[in-house]
């Protein structure tokens, strides 16, 4: 599988542990609920750690384990829901997280430009045929008016 | 007014060319209808009853000549021979073919316009007192701070997917011409204890299918956290206001179920944290406010003395004068009214033609700029009272000089079921039918200051329920019937108009309104206006007269 990593098409090693199934080795991302009921034991594993969160989990919940997390999946339910891009500037911009965030799930391909903006700095698109125009999606605008995280 | 430097002509040359990728993306099936909504509403493109519709931003309602030329064209070129003016001081086009959208963005690029966010929940155009800079009453001209957040919310990446649309208006003057109590966030100029400049902010106030008055979040704001304010604001909404009901998602309920108390203590506890991060500083406020500086106005204007005896000599002159003109803060200047309110047009339309005309008249006699007020009208804002005559004859000869600004027949009304795929009732056929009815002028103006607001639907883009009276078009089993309601007011004394009674049906919406003004005449006290009467003997003397035959 390949993702968008700091405008750039890359294979990806990261999988994505569902619930019910066992953690296993290698680099791998987790709901925020089982993050939070399982800290330690996620911790031990062999490989580094991501963490899924949706719009409705707070990031201030993860501020005090950020140094711990290599990755932050941004998991969209709907492109309209808009609490996510607040929740990477957050990340971003408060708590001053240094690693991968990705945005993941529904949102849209014009979205990334916003996305990028906000501190979101990988891509994962639901179909991988999207992944060239995502990457020149990055490229919509030359010039914004506010401040942010980029 | 503001011109784009080259940043801002960028942006928007951008934004139109990421605009013809998507369009030409969803006509080739690559993206979805669901995902080219949100896309094309944050273009001010909807589509609706017959065509789509395309809601292009007037900025704080300024527009310079050559806009309007360029707006005569399209209307000429992609559209039938019209436009219309919207509450929000914006421009609409009914007629566009949704093909040739990005090129009349692309048009519209060409004179620093644009469509960008005038519809989608993200927000919209900020709006503002169209007598900005011209009346005495004024703390400071406000137009400066509508561009800082113009720029400021243009494409912000953290809020362009907000629970639901959100308005900003800014007034510096005494007296709320701008609805600010109205709005998602209402800002005000005011001067503290010290004699400094900054303001006061107002939240959770807005109109539709809940009216609410905004409360004061913050009575003093210092100019340089105006913007960290706003994020602060913003960034709880985005996080905290509801998603799961689009009725309960403007800022309004999310302010109205925490509490107003903890929800000012939110955004505080936020905008502690970022106040210092990002300031507006002195000179960046300074850059915005050199665009804004008054027109070269002559010292002698106001030694014509032609104008008194002129007016004499030509009473309906003086009438539209009196009803039509308005002080303005410079000796021998006054604002000029353009009424788009002619007895046969639909309120807020205009022509190509009257665009065009109206350009070379702003060329002429205004400076080159005209205004669009949130009534529905044009504002020349700086005519020398000596050309006042000439330029009344010319607006006569285009029927844009009917005297009857700020009368009841200058009523707001919304496109209604006629072209808008929300409404529930038409609107703008009882406009016209209320204008028939009251053909008299000097009724009207014996009458004075009545404001009829009507909407033909619950979402209330007419705002009917500030109107003196209000008038809301529902719909009951496929039958349009019309809910009134007397007493509302946008101004400085805030109101929500109070029902009146059951709902009357479509035909007899013109006979309550006169009996109602019937009954103003009758039992108003000396100079009592319309409003006050309604204060004093509240909706019982009227409901009597317009329920007597039922």
């Amino acid at each position: 599988m390949q993702v968008i990593k700091d405008k750039q098409i890359v294979n990806d090693s990261w999988n994505s542990i569902a619930d019910e199934v066992s953690v296993s080795d290698g680099d791998i991302t987790v709901s925020f609920a089982r993050w939070q009921q399982h800290k330690q034991d996620l911790l031990n594993h062999n490989g580094k750690l991501g963490i899924r969160i949706g719009p409705d989990d707070s990031v201030a919940d993860l501020a005090n384990d950020l140094d711990k997390l290599q990755l932050i999946e941004l998991d969209f339910p709907d492109f309209a829901d808009g609490r996510l891009f607040s929740q990477a500037w957050l990340l971003r911009s408060r708590y001053g997280y240094q690693g991968e965030i990705r945005a993941t799930g529904k949102y849209m391909p014009d979205q990334v430009f916003h996305l990028s903006r906000v501190g979101v700095n990988s891509f994962n698109p639901e179909n991988q045929e999207r992944l060239a125009m995502e990457l020149n999606n990055l490229n919509d605008f030359t010039v914004s008016y506010q401040q942010s995280v980029n | 007014m503001y011109q784009y430097n080259d940043d801002d002509q960028t942006l928007v040359n951008e934004r139109v060319a990421q605009f013809r990728r998507q369009t030409e993306q969803f006509l080739n099936g690559e993206i979805t209808d669901d995902q080219f909504r949100a896309l094309r509403l944050r273009n001010g493109l909807y589509i609706q009853t017959h065509a789509p519709m395309l809601r292009i931003a007037v900025p704080y309602g300024l527009l310079s000549s050559r806009q309007l030329r360029k707006i005569a064209y399209i209307a000429r070129t992609y559209d039938k021979n019209y436009c219309h003016f919207t509450t929000r001081q914006n421009i609409q086009f009914n007629w566009p073919k949704l093909e040739q959208a990005p090129d009349i963005l692309a048009e519209l690029a060409e004179v620093q316009m644009h469509a960008i966010q005038t519809s989608g929940n993200c927000i919209r155009n900020t709006t503002s007192d169209h007598l900005a800079g011209i009346c005495a009453d004024e703390i400071e001209d406000p137009r400066p701070y509508c561009e800082i957040i113009r720029q400021w919310s243009t494409l912000h990446p953290e809020f362009d997917y907000l629970p639901r649309k959100f308005k900003i208006a800014v007034s510096g003057a005494v007296h709320d011409r701008a609805a600010t109590q109205f709005h998602d966030i209402g800002i005000h100029l005011v001067k503290n204890d010290a004699g400094e400049i900054g303001f006061k902010i107002l939240v959770g106030g807005g109109l539709g299918r809940t009216p609410v008055i905004g409360q004061v979040i913050k009575p003093y704001l210092e100019k340089r956290h105006l913007l960290s304010y706003l994020d602060a604001i913003l960034r709880i909404y985005n996080l905290y206001g509801r998603r799961d009901n689009k009725y309960k998602a403007r800022i309004k309920i999310l302010v109205k179920e925490s509490g107003l108390e903890n929800f000012a203590r939110q955004v505080e506890q936020e905008w502690q944290l970022i106040k210092n991060t990002h300031e507006l500083s002195d000179v960046r406020i300074e850059a915005i406010k050199a665009q804004f500086i008054p027109p070269a106005y002559q010292t002698d204007a106001a030694q014509d003395g032609s104008f008194a005896a002129v007016q004499q000599d030509n009473p309906a002159f003086a009438t539209w004068v009196k009803y039509n003109t308005v002080a303005h803060k410079v000796a021998g200047y006054r604002g000029v009214f353009l009424s788009l309110k002619a007895p046969d047009t639909p309120p807020g339309d205009m022509t190509d033609t009257q665009l065009d005309a109206v350009a070379e008249l702003a060329d002429r006699y205004s400076f080159g700029e005209v205004r669009s007020t949130h009534r529905q009208n044009l504002l020349f804002a700086d005519v020398k009272q000596a050309d006042l005559f000439p330029l009344w004859q010319q607006l006569d000869a285009i029927k844009l000089a009917t005297p009857n600004i700020g009368t009841v027949t200058d009523m707001i009304c919304c496109p209604g079921l006629d072209f808008c795929s929300l409404a529930n009732a038409s609107s703008i056929g009882i406009a016209k039918e209320i204008n028939e009815a009251l053909d008299d002028i000097d009724y009207l103006h014996d009458i004075g200051d009545v404001k009829i607001n009507m909407s033909g639907c619950m979402n209330g883009c007419a705002h009917q329920s500030v109107g003196h009276i209000g008038i809301l078009g529902v719909d009951k089993k496929g039958v349009e019937w019309y809910q009134l309601t007397l007493g509302g007011s946008s101004e400085n004394e805030a109101a929500i108009g109070e029902r009146l009674g059951p709902a009357v049906a479509k035909h007899e919406v013109t006979q309550a309104v006169t009996t109602i003004l019937d009954v103003y005449v009758k039992q108003r006290l000396d100079d009592e206006s319309f409003l006050d009467m309604v204060k004093r003997v509240g909706i019982d003397p009227f409901k009597e007269q317009v329920y007597a035959g039922h």
